[in-house]
Formats: C-alpha cells, structure tokens, sequence
C-alpha cells in the first residue's frame, strides 16, 4: 500500500519539476546533442575512428595516469584527511585552505608550473633529471599534473565522514581486546572505505577530462604521451568532427562503465554501514 | 567595485543609444583574427576608425579575437559573427568557403597579392651566444639540439615552420622527396614538446627556458628580440625560407546580414595602404608597398624566399599531403615513436 509520505515542508511537486528541467537543461541537452551527432556516424565509421592505434595509445595514457593518480591521492588523501580531523597542531586551518588549492587555480597555469618544475633546467628538474627522474614531456608528468588536480577530491569526501566517526567505537574495540591494527582494519577501514572510493572516482573521473594542466606538461608526443582529450583538440584542428565525436563518445562510455563499477564496489563495501 | 553585468550592459546599451543620437551612424566590426596580430590590429583599428570618420563621418569600431588560426576559423564556421578575419594561412580561411559556405571559392581573387596585405617568413631563434652553432636548418637535425616548434595539427605557424624546413630539404637533395622525408623525421626527433599555439612555444622557449632553438614567424621573432632588454636571444637566419602569406577576408554572409560589406571591405583596403602597410612594417609584419619596405630595410634581414605554390602547389594539395589525418607528418610521428 503506497501511503503518501508526510513532509514537513510542502512543494514536492516544484521542486521535483525544477530539479528535472535544470539537471535536463545543464546535463541531458548536451549529451543528447553528442549522441544525435554521434549517430551519424555508421558503426563501421565509429569503430574505425575510435580504435586507430593512436586512439588506442592515447586511451591507454589517460585511463593508466588518471586511474595511478586517483589510487596515489585515495592513499594519500586518506592520510591528509585523517592528520586534519583526527590533531590539532599550529597551522592546521592553513594546511587545510591548501588542499583547495588545485581546486581554486586555473588548470593551465598549474600545467605550466609544473611543467617549468621537472623541466631539465627547473627547480626540481636539475636535481631530479640527472637521477633519471623526468618529470616533464613524459608518462610521469601526466600523472603528475592529474594528482595534482585530483587531490582536494578525496580529502574533502573523508573529511566529513572522519568527523563523523566516533572515537568512542574505537575506544571500546580497544576496551574489548582488539589491538591497534585490529581496531584499524575491523573498525576504522570498513566505515572509511566507501567514502574513499568515493573520492577515488571523483578524482578519477576529473582526470580523465583533464586537458589544460597536461597538454603544458605531458609534450603531446603522439603514442607517447598524447592523452585522448588532446587527440580530440587535434581532431576538430582538421575539421573532423566526426572523428573528434567517436573518440568523446569512447571517453564517455568508458567513464560511466568506471563510474558504475565504483558505484558497486561503494554498495558492497557500505554493506556495513546502517541502512537509512 | 563591479557593477553587475546585467546594469553594465544596460549602461553600454544607453551609451550606444546616446551615440546614436548624437552623432551620425556608429558601426562596429569584429575581427576574427590569429595570435600574434594582437599587437598590429590594435594599432591598426585606431588608424582606420580615425581614417573612416574622415571619410565617411561615420564611427566604427573594431572588437578583436584572437587565437590559434585553425581554432578561430572553426569558431567563425560555428557561428562567431565575424564581419572580416584575418587568418594565419590561406587553407584556415578556405575552410569558410569549404565547411561553411560563408564566402565565395573565388575568396583570395578579391584582393590584391592574394589577399595577404602583408608578408612575414619563418626564422630561428637561439640563445645568447648560440652555444650549439646553429647557423641552418641542417643544424636542426643534429643528435643533441633540442628544437622548438608548435605542433602543425594545430598551429597554423608551425604548419609554416614545417613547410619551410620541408623546402629546405627538397632543395638541398635536389628535390629527392625521400630523403627530404628522412630530413624532417630526424628534425621532428629532436621536438620535445608540441605545444598547441606559436605563442605557446614562444613562451616554453623564453620564459621556460626550454629547447636550444625556437622556429618562429618572423615578426613574433623580431618582437621578443626587442623585448629581451639584456639581449638573452639571438636571430639565425636560414639560407632558405618559406614566403609566409597571412590572408584576409571579409565573411559575406555575416556583413550582408549585418550591412556591414561596405566598411569591412574598406577596413581590409586599408591595410594596402601607405598607412596601413606602415602600422605593418611597425610590428614586424613585411609590407607590400616597396616604398614603405625601403624605409623599412634594415628592419628585415635579406632571406632567399619561396612560396607555397612554387614548392607544394598551393595550400589545399600541400595540407592533403601534409597534415591531414595519415599525411606524411603524421606517418613520421608514426615512424618516430
């Protein structure tokens, strides 16, 4: 028996309707309008422009770096976020305001920041290209610039969710016998983790659009470091807006397949977590 | 602080009015233009405004775009109201008449010298010193040199760079096309990075310090030279270039729609003449007019020049070859990985 559901507040109806015109009129026109264009594009023609070895190479670097970088900032950031709830030291806010850096700077000039660090004759580079460590114009500058761009992702998903965990669970599992790394990977983890993987596919899915940050610091050598969203720029540069439309609609498809994985192994690993 | 943008605009709006009102009739033009013409089309636009008031009365005024040359036709086909553009290359402008339909095929008959008012070539910059010896284009292929240049898919100066050391080629081996191949892969080897725009490379040569060579347009050479106070660069100029050809149009779709033909038209004119080339030789741009380049001699260093259609039979037959999807450049990119 559906029984309509008592709110406290009214206006169900306009604010339902407001939420499906904004998300159709921002969201679905778009992407509809990609698919529509898409669709004039026999299969053969699709495949054929999606899958040159190019492409192919390209998908390769986008989707290794951005998903090396989201796992590097999943580490990371867990611990970032932890040391900002869990202590109070001097200058913590400030760290803090720090984490939103990536978020707030233009993702070009980061690009060509980067790019003059790790460059052979930057601050970084002269120290670090003659150990063998090139950070700029190879596959490590990529996923340098998408970990650098990815990291305010997962520290602001953890935060709340750290705030929330309450000191006295773990208090009581060390009460009940459970040593240090029993409280951390019974206890602790398990009510972390789906957090983390949410903000391990934030991130993920922000790389894989990525474009200015990397094209300053990546060198775009064809099959070599040339990301797929740049394979697009060079695409619609000849005029070919077929080609350019193939490879978008790749990226899209291979984004939401990633995003629903991660959305399961979210479900299972909140198997945990009290049903609302 | 700001004023809203919805108030900004009414105020811009009523200022119009106004000047309506006022003054006789005021008429703006947008200039879809390439990147390193910032600095000429400021210039020019003043001049011009000035010239059309006195002629006609009426006042006009320019708004400029600017961008890589392929990436500004593109946004013009998609609907960018330009009244005239003024492109890097004649190929980005044929784009209009063969993706667009805005203008006619006959486009470059209309004005004279092709419709390019002004000239420039490609040239080399090197650091201070020039501590590789880079005197050449032969010098560029060398193991060791690291050679700046934009990336030719997407930057029409780098698809002039790349044509010029391409000729280059052909004429020192005696127009043997396999071996001027084998040139240009062994040049594109020493490319550490393609940047997407000739302003882009200009910035990751001087600012960033990166490459022992820079291949540049001219004018964007002669620029940074007057602007490195302590001298940190150095010009080469190549036994051989290419005779660079910006072109002009105006879009007739737009200023019929518009009724802007009559002033976009003249607004082009005006560059062929003595004060138009003028502003042009300023800013480094080789002018038509032999009486403004005598004035001008020493501004422009003495290259042996040849065109497009001397060596690669015009821009269409040369970007078919070249640089669309599975040309040659992409097939040395292929070969070099």
């Amino acid at each position: 028996m559906a029984r309509k559901q008592f709110n406290a507040l009214p206006g169900f109806g306009l604010t339902m309707g407001f939420t499906l015109f904004y998300l159709s009129a921002i969201v679905l026109v778009p992407f509809a309008g990609l698919l529509i264009r898409a669709l004039e594009l026999s299969w053969a023609d699709f495949w054929r422009l999606a899958t040159t070895d190019r492409a192919l190479a390209a998908y390769r670097l986008t989707f290794g770096a951005s998903l090396i970088a989201a796992v590097a900032n999943a580490v990371f950031g867990t611990l970032l976020a932890w040391v900002l709830v869990r202590y109070e030291f001097p200058g913590r806010r400030f760290v803090d305001a720090v984490v939103d850096f990536p978020f707030a700077l233009p993702t070009a000039v980061a690009g060509l920041t980067l790019a003059s660090l790790f460059a052979a004759n930057g601050w970084l580079g002269r120290y670090l290209v003659p150990l063998g460590i090139r950070g700029a114009f190879t596959p490590l500058g990529v996923v340098i610039a998408l970990t650098f761009v990815g990291l305010p992702f997962v520290v602001r998903t953890l935060q709340p969710v750290l705030q929330n965990l309450e000191r006295e669970v773990e208090e009581a599992a060390a009460t009940l016998g459970a040593g240090r790394w029993r409280t951390f990977a019974e206890i602790i983890a398990p009510s972390l983790l789906p957090a983390v993987l949410t903000g391990l596919a934030l991130a993920f899915a922000r790389a894989i659009g990525e474009y200015g940050s990397i094209v300053f610091i990546s060198g775009n050598l064809p099959f070599k470091t040339e990301i797929a969203p740049y394979l697009i720029v060079l695409r619609l540069e000849e005029y070919d807006y077929t080609a350019a439309i193939a490879l978008a609609v790749v990226l899209l498809a291979f984004s939401f397949l990633l995003l629903g994985a991660i959305n399961l192994l979210q479900q299972w690993a909140s198997r945990f977590q009290p049903s609302s | 602080m700001k004023r809203p943008r919805s108030t900004r605009i009414l105020l811009a709006a009523l200022g119009i009015w106004l000047g309506w009102a006022a003054a006789g009739k005021e008429v703006t033009l947008l200039n879809v233009s390439y990147d390193p013409t910032r600095e000429l089309y400021q210039d020019y636009n003043t001049a011009f405004a000035r010239h059309w008031q006195e002629r006609t009365g009426d006042k006009v005024t320019i708004r400029q775009s600017h961008g890589g040359s392929g990436k500004q036709a593109r946004a013009v086909i998609d609907g960018l109201e330009a009244d005239v553009v003024t492109l890097a290359l004649a190929y980005d402008v044929d784009a209009l008449w063969e993706k667009g339909q805005l203008i006619p095929q006959d486009w470059q008959k209309r004005l004279p010298n092709n419709s390019a008012p002004y000239t420039s070539t490609i040239v080399l910059v090197v650091r201070k010193g020039n501590p590789k010896q880079i005197k050449d284009w032969d010098d560029l292929v060398k193991p060791g040199v690291s050679v700046i240049t934009p990336n030719p898919k997407t930057s029409g100066g780098a698809r002039w760079n790349y044509l010029a050391a391409w000729g280059y080629a052909l004429n020192k081996f005696g127009g043997d096309e396999g071996k001027a191949r084998d040139f240009m892969a062994r040049l594109c080897r020493n490319v550490p990075t393609w940047e997407t725009g000739a302003r882009g490379a200009m910035t990751t040569f001087v600012q960033r310090g990166i490459g022992d060579v820079l291949i540049a347009w001219e004018n964007e050479a002669l620029l940074a030279l007057k602007e490195s106070v302590r001298g940190e660069f150095e010009l080469v100029v190549p036994s051989l270039s290419i005779l660079a050809e910006p072109t002009v149009t105006w879009v007739d779709k737009v200023v019929n729609q518009r009724g802007t033909r009559a002033v976009a038209q003249a607004y082009l004119e005006y560059l062929y003449s003595p004060e138009g080339q003028e502003t042009a030789a300023k800013h480094y741009f080789r002018p038509r007019l032999p009486s403004v380049g005598q004035k001008h001699a020493d501004t422009f260093p003495k290259v042996n020049l040849f065109t497009i259609d001397e060596v690669f039979g015009g821009w269409q037959k040369a970007q078919r070859t070249h640089f669309n999807d599975g040309g040659v450049f992409d097939q040395i990119q292929r070969a070099n990985r």
